[in-house]
């Protein structure tokens, strides 16, 4: 087990420059590396100071929303009475993203330091680190690095000698993807069915235990002490295309392709060196034939639309998709799409909160329609049927799983039309060999 | 009928179910006294509300007995000043709580888009077959193997991640399969 790759020379390695090495995991060996001096930094600063620095790196969230951090944290009020919360939402659960786990493995104090740094920003004294049920070692290790923060006075009621109180703890999910989104990880972290909410009150407002809340994706929060370290600067100055997109971003790899894992590059950077020479290019004697470069959420990508791409925020979109949570999953050509996007399909279906009939009920009949096509007995109504389901589906929702569910069919049949036609033609799927079938 | 409800992860009605900790018809041994009382007041100390102490309380109690049982969940109620029904929404939300006891080897392998891409199914397959289970949420006759899918482990670039109780394993292919099974009391 561990980092399955060493860095390539075109990579920028600031949040995984340490991944990989056991060492970085301990306070003493995170010390030795610059930790906790941004902290202390932060600790001496006013929480406006903070968050216009934020604001000036042009930091945006790293889960999925690509929403200025700065920005969300300048709606907290510090000195308005009532207690505040920094929840980190470490339930990393969209398939084909596997960063913060990585994060939280390799470098715990790295996600402890921007957690105090939030919490001190936005006027909390309590920040929450919600982590998937299943990330049993992520789990482990953040628990023995908050008690050692702890025992070392960096957390608590004097946090680092200065008086402040800064609180962070561990709280385990129990298995539920709906609760990545951040009112469900809310309600569930108070101890209730991880249900989203309806906005507004929007967090900021009224978010964890009815308090005004912030909530951060963990790269987000582990790339604020660099920041403050280095200065907004050096952040705005990592930018190959959009100025709207700075910094570093790791993106995960997985699916067919050479090298699969995680890599930082500069927002902006050529999807299609990224692709071909950090990641490796495809498997042996295959073709890639289908990108989702943002979390199995985004619209799915033509080889030839993700060689066009430039990868930040803007450019993902110029090219018909999202950065989203930067998850890129690479089908090849050995790959059935019907079958890729049923088995998606059923993903949602499976972790859809029931809350809300469009998504409950629409996830359901997406996913057997689709497992009917796959299996020979689909009809060309059934397409229209699929479309008609994914318009009911998107944004009509109280959040966005539904529309999930319903992107990924929809740029599926619009760009791998004939291979649905095929089933239905052939009644049966065109790629399975004759011993299969 | 929800969707939770689609897809293979849910055990069939005649799935037999092993006997880790209290089976259904044992007596009930309470959770929180001693040490576990002590972490849960502990636990109590980080949230404003009683409530929230509720999924890891939960744990605590899946820890010791194996799985989440009715008067497990009358027991946390009564701890946390909640209703038993409630607690059991809360339980029958989340996947990771057993309502069933299972397997003394409980096995999760992922199967979702990017893992099934590299061949999960047939890892999910050897699981099925060498554990003797036969079939996705049934538990083995001896009680030793339960094998279910799992939705999205989050580790896809270690096609296929696998879960055996706390154990995360990463790239297991149906090769290695006898040999993970083998390692296993």
């Amino acid at each position: 087990m561990g980092y399955p790759h060493k860095s390539h020379p075109r990579e920028t390695t600031v949040l995984s420059k340490h991944f990989g090495d056991p060492e970085a995991r301990s306070l003493a060996g995170w010390r030795q590396r610059g930790g906790y001096r941004a902290l202390e930094q932060a600790l001496g600063m006013g929480p406006a100071d903070i968050v216009n620095v934020v604001k000036e790196s042009g930091l945006r969230g790293r889960g999925g929303a690509g929403f200025p951090t700065g920005m969300k944290w300048s709606f907290m009020k510090p000195g308005d009475g009532k207690p505040h919360y920094l929840c980190c939402n470490a339930d990393e659960s969209e398939p084909g993203t596997f960063k913060d786990r990585e994060i939280m493995r390799w470098t715990p104090h790295a996600l402890i330091e921007g957690c105090a740094i939030g919490a001190h920003a936005i006027g909390a004294e309590t920040a929450y680190i919600y982590i998937r049920g299943e990330f049993t070692e992520p789990i482990k290790v953040m628990e023995q690095a908050v008690q050692e923060a702890y025992r070392d006075g960096i957390l608590g009621k004097n946090a680092m000698g200065t008086g402040k109180r800064v609180d962070v703890h561990v709280h385990r999910g129990a298995g539920a993807y709906i609760c990545g989104e951040e009112t469900a990880l809310m309600n569930s972290l108070e101890g209730r069915r991880g249900n989203p909410r309806i906005k507004p009150p929007f967090p900021a407002v009224a978010g964890l235990f009815g308090q005004p809340t912030t909530i951060n994706n963990v790269e987000t929060l582990a790339a604020v002490p660099h920041i403050l370290t280095n200065g907004a600067e050096w952040y705005t100055g990592m930018s190959l295309s959009s100025p709207k997109s700075t910094g570093t971003k790791l993106f995960s790899v997985c699916g067919n392709i050479r090298k699969p894992g995680n890599y930082e590059i500069v927002m902006g950077f050529p999807f299609k060196d990224f692709l071909y020479d950090l990641c490796g290019g495809p498997l042996p004697g295959r073709r890639f034939k289908a990108i989702i470069p943002g979390g199995s959420s985004v619209p799915i990508q033509t080889l030839e639309e993700a060689e066009a791409t430039m990868m930040d925020y803007e450019g993902f979109v110029a090219q018909g998709t999202m950065l989203g949570s930067g998850g890129v999953i690479v089908f090849d050509d050995s790959q059935c799409m019907v079958k890729q996007i049923a088995r998606l399909s059923r993903f949602y279906a499976h972790e859809s909160c029931a809350q809300c009939t469009q998504c409950r009920e629409g996830t359901a009949w997406t996913t057997r329609i689709l497992e009917r096509i796959e299996v020979g007995e689909g009809t060309m109504e059934d397409l229209d049927t699929l479309l008609d389901i994914a318009e009911n589906m998107t944004g009509k929702t109280i959040c966005v799983l539904s529309d999930s569910c319903a992107t990924p069919v929809v740029s599926g049949i619009q760009k791998w039309r004939h291979e649905f036609e095929a089933h239905i033609t052939q009644k049966r799927c065109p790629m399975r060999t004759a011993v299969a079938a | 009928m929800s969707g939770r409800e689609e897809g293979a992860l849910h055990a069939p009605a005649h799935a037999s179910h092993g006997v880790r900790g209290h089976g259904h018809d044992q007596p009930y041994t309470p959770v929180f006294a001693g040490e576990r009382r002590r972490q849960l007041d502990e636990l109590l100390t980080r949230y404003p509300t009683k409530m929230a102490a509720l999924l890891p309380a939960l744990w605590m109690v899946q820890e010791t007995h194996g799985w989440v049982s009715e008067p497990a969940m009358a027991e946390v109620a009564e701890l946390l000043e909640l209703t038993p029904a409630y607690v059991k929404g809360v339980v029958t939300f989340y996947t990771m709580y057993h309502q069933h006891p299972v397997g003394r080897h409980f096995i999760q392998v992922c199967t979702t888009s990017p893992c099934g891409a590299c061949g999960a199914e047939d890892v999910a397959r050897a699981f099925l077959k060498h554990t003797g289970c036969g079939e996705l949420g049934v538990t083995s006759a001896d009680g030793k193997f339960t094998v279910i899918e799992v939705e999205c482990l989050g580790a896809c670039g270690f096609a296929t991640p696998v879960m055996i109780n706390d154990e995360f394993l990463e790239s297991v292919a149906p090769e290695s399969v006898p040999q993970i099974l083998a390692s296993l009391k």
